[in-house]
């Protein structure tokens, strides 16, 4: 089957034209080594079937990002049978600079000038015939979004595929054509694509000069000969120079620019979202609101505010679905709230069906029913809240707002080792682990992808709250609002302080550069969004499902039945589980929350919190540690939520960190939340039971934080002044 | 006037003369188009007074201060 490669810089459009070109026909694989994202699909409107293969966006062929090395590799040696370099055609003097460097590579090129429908609606001309002879090679302008000449574009690729092409370069009439010549004869007879290794290397680029040193020695010998033009014999400047320098120089006759006055749509929009001040408000307010519809109980507040509330009694069925444990629902819940209820009821449902033809009495009803399906339910219950966040998060994205949070954000964030674009992550936490380690994607440097990862888990997640709610219970009445609070606080001062511990330790101690581009501000795409969210999906119910379905069966399989398991299912008291917290119980000794009678039942919740977080107050309710029944002093109480809420997240997270996360970073993860959740939990019983006044010392935490939070107010109201006057 | 590119102030306009970084930084900023005699115009300062945001080829790069210390320019007006 012969391959197409899709190549260009990020926003030019190219995974519009993708999905446009291959339809559904798109799956997701994994590079070789890097956790970068290959597409691949069909295009079938040919006399043959075409390959796709989406290359990740890129500005150069330079060997210092991965994105880089992959699409190069994969042009120069998997030789597609022609490349598609996408152009934004309302910004081609950078997205040009690229096609310069394809060009240079021997392989059949045509350039997909896209976004033609901007272009015109800018009132701008682009004379294709002008560009085409430039560049040498065929031009065709599209639109991916409006589905506007991509037939024409395949049709053309298609036959230029039967065809063989050698590299040119825009280099050859500088100064730095005679040493390529050279250069290119010093190389090995049988190398393809020599004109592009030629001119790497006289770039003095990493990979070919350890693949070629030979040829090295030559160019390096060479450029010492040339005389010095001003560049102080940087060839990587002068090359870069000369590029920029033809493609402003030749294109300028293509491009007919109407006269613009004043400021442009996204310019508009860019003056609000950026704002000196107003800003970082708008964006918190703007976060509130996606958390409040993806998670909130009580919508719009309309039953804090106007008593508002649902009663499951009164309900109508359809309602009824949602409250069908019985209880009040307490206000309106929030889509995503309602969903979830849904998925949960539909997974009772199934488990009552099934119900019908097996007893849970016998060991495989137990395993169907209990295990699989109510294990499985559990996390396919957040599928609804964790695509409803993604498509929030997908909208800002693609919008064009999240670089500018990034923008926004990044210099409070360089201080703890990490860049503007870690927040939305992080942020994504309080909701759900899975998607805010998914949204860790958009890191490009993979050190701080997975610390980001590894940090996720300290932001209370909507799962764990359970358990804050029934430890709040016995911390009692006012105290049990501040144990909440404090327990979330305390949840993003050991992110901060641990981010901090990284940045000191890490290897890497650069902050990775912030060049980056703002685009220019643009409605959503209704099916990019679409395709975006079923990726999300696939990879969550796939990769993480299969784990899930495991671990669950496991963890059902040894809290419910003892040693001599073939005597049938006995009560977890007697379980291989119980057996198992009895032992792993001497290790918390120290945490203080497992001593006593009761100890390993609290090593049992915290186990099987590692199927969901919900998990651990099932477990205490199973074992008879429901509410009034817990015997935890204040102490041991602080440092039971401690560890819950920095272990192990649940199975789904961890698989998530697992997929997401470099090989080695993932171990490391793992380890960090071991350690740092026993030591946290092991400081926090100690210094609370030594002093013992466990309440107030919360409360100190508290107003020590309130009052940090109110300084760092009051330097920033400082800097904005400062910055403002200037 | 030379001045490098972090003290230019919002609104300045200037020509790039040259570029002081080393390695992945400095290739950075030649493959976004920051060349000698590129036009770059400083659009905006973040909130919190850095990163900066600027005009440069006709589109949007934004870069942090330390970065744009790398950055030596020829100031073209105010």
């Amino acid at each position: 089957m012969i391959k197409f490669a899709l190549a260009g810089n990020p926003n030019c459009g190219k995974t519009t034209l993708f999905n446009t070109l291959t339809g559904s026909t798109a799956h997701v694989g994994n590079w070789p080594g890097v956790t970068v994202d290959k597409r691949e699909g069909l295009y079938k409107k040919l006399a043959e079937k075409v390959q796709i293969v989406d290359l990740p966006g890129i500005y150069s062929l330079s060997p210092y990002t991965p994105e880089e090395v992959i699409s190069r590799n994969f042009i120069l040696d998997e030789k597609p049978e022609c490349v598609i370099n996408v152009v934004d055609a309302t910004n081609l003097e950078r997205n040009l600079y690229l096609t310069t460097q394809i060009l240079e590579i021997d392989v059949p090129v045509i350039v997909a000038l896209n976004m033609m429908d901007a272009v015109k609606a800018n009132g701008d001309k682009i004379v294709i015939e002008e560009l085409q002879k430039v560049l040498g090679v065929p031009v065709v302008g599209i639109s991916a979004l409006k589905r506007e000449g991509t037939d024409e574009l395949m049709q053309k690729a298609f036959e230029l595929a039967q065809t063989k092409r050698n590299g040119t370069t825009i280099l050859e009439n500088t100064i730095v054509g005679p040493i390529i010549a050279k250069v290119k004869e010093a190389l090995p007879q049988d190398l393809g694509s020599k004109l592009f290794h030629a001119i790497k290397l006289i770039e003095g680029d990493e990979l070919e000069v350890k693949a070629h040193p030979e040829a090295d020695k030559i160019a390096t010998e060479l450029k010492a000969q040339q005389p010095d033009d001003g560049f102080d014999g940087d060839y990587e400047a002068v090359v870069a120079d000369r590029r920029y320098d033809y493609i402003s120089v030749n294109f300028k006759k293509a491009i007919v620019k109407a006269n613009k006055q004043g400021m442009t749509k996204s310019d508009k929009i860019d003056k609000v979202m950026t704002h000196r001040i107003w800003s970082i408000p708008l964006f918190l307010v703007i976060m509130f609101a996606v958390f409040h519809f993806v998670f909130s109980e009580d919508l719009l507040f309309m039953n804090a505010i106007f008593g508002l509330e649902i009663k499951s009694e009164t309900a109508v069925n359809f309602f009824t679905g949602m409250g069908y444990e019985g209880e009040p629902l307490g206000g309106i819940p929030s889509l995503g709230v309602f969903l979830q209820s849904w998925m949960g009821f539909v997974f009772d449902q199934l488990g009552e069906l099934f119900g019908l033809f097996m007893s849970t009495d016998t060991w495989y009803g137990a395993l169907i029913i209990d295990g699989i399906i109510g294990g499985v339910g559990a996390v396919a219950s957040f599928i609804p809240q964790i695509l409803l966040l993604f498509l929030f998060i997908s909208i800002m994205e693609d919008s064009g707002y999240m670089a500018r949070v990034a923008f926004i954000m990044d210099r409070a964030f360089r201080k703890f080792g990490l860049s503007g674009k870690a927040f939305i992550p992080m942020l994504m936490g309080f909701g759900c682990s899975v998607p805010a380690m998914m949204a860790a994607r958009t890191l490009e440097d993979t050190c701080e992808r997975d610390r980001t990862i590894r940090l996720a888990t300290c932001f209370s997640c909507g799962a764990k709250a359970p358990i804050w709610a029934m430890l709040a219970v016995v911390v009692g009445g006012f105290f049990g609002d501040i144990f909440v609070f404090t327990i979330y606080l305390l949840g993003i001062v050991i992110a901060i302080v641990s981010a901090l511990i990284m940045k000191l330790f890490g290897k890497n101690h650069d902050v990775p550069p912030f060049i980056m581009e703002l685009p220019a501000y643009h409605a959503p795409q209704f099916k990019n969004l679409m395709a975006h969210l079923w990726e999300k999906l696939k990879h969550y119910v796939v990769k993480a499902a299969t784990i899930i379905a495991a671990s669950t069966v496991v963890i059902w399989f040894l809290s419910n039945f003892g040693w001599a398991f073939w005597n049938g299912m006995v009560e977890i008291e007697n379980s291989i589980l119980a057996d198992i917290g009895r032992g792993l119980s001497y290790i918390f000794y120290p945490l203080g929350w497992a001593m006593g009678a009761d100890g390993w039942k609290y090593t049992v919740a915290t186990l099987t919190g590692l199927i969901a977080k919900e998990d651990v107050v099932s477990t205490c309710e199973l074992l008879g540690l429901a509410s009034g029944a817990i015997g935890l002093s204040t102490a041991g109480i602080y440092a039971f939520a401690a560890y819950n809420l920095f272990t192990l997240p649940c199975m789904a997270a961890v698989a998530t960190a697992k997929g997401e996360s470099t090989k080695k970073g993932f171990w490391v993860t793992l380890a960090w939340w071991f350690a740092s959740s026993y030591v946290i939990s092991l400081i926090i019983y100690w210094v609370l039971e030594l002093y013992s006044v466990a309440v107030w010392a919360g409360i100190l935490v508290t107003l020590v934080l309130v009052a940090a939070i109110v300084a760092s107010g009051i330097v920033l109201s400082r800097r904005i002044k400062k910055y403002s006057k200037e | 006037m030379e001045k490098y590119l972090n003290e230019f102030a919002v609104g300045q306009k200037g020509k790039v003369k040259r570029i002081t970084a080393d390695g992945k930084i400095k290739r950075r900023l030649f493959d976004m188009g920051v060349t000698p005699n590129a036009e770059i115009l400083l659009r905006k300062i973040a909130p919190l007074g850095d990163p900066i945001e600027v005009t440069i080829r006709g589109y949007e790069l934004s870069l942090r201060r330390t970065e744009a210390q790398a950055i030596l320019m020829e100031v073209e007006s105010d």
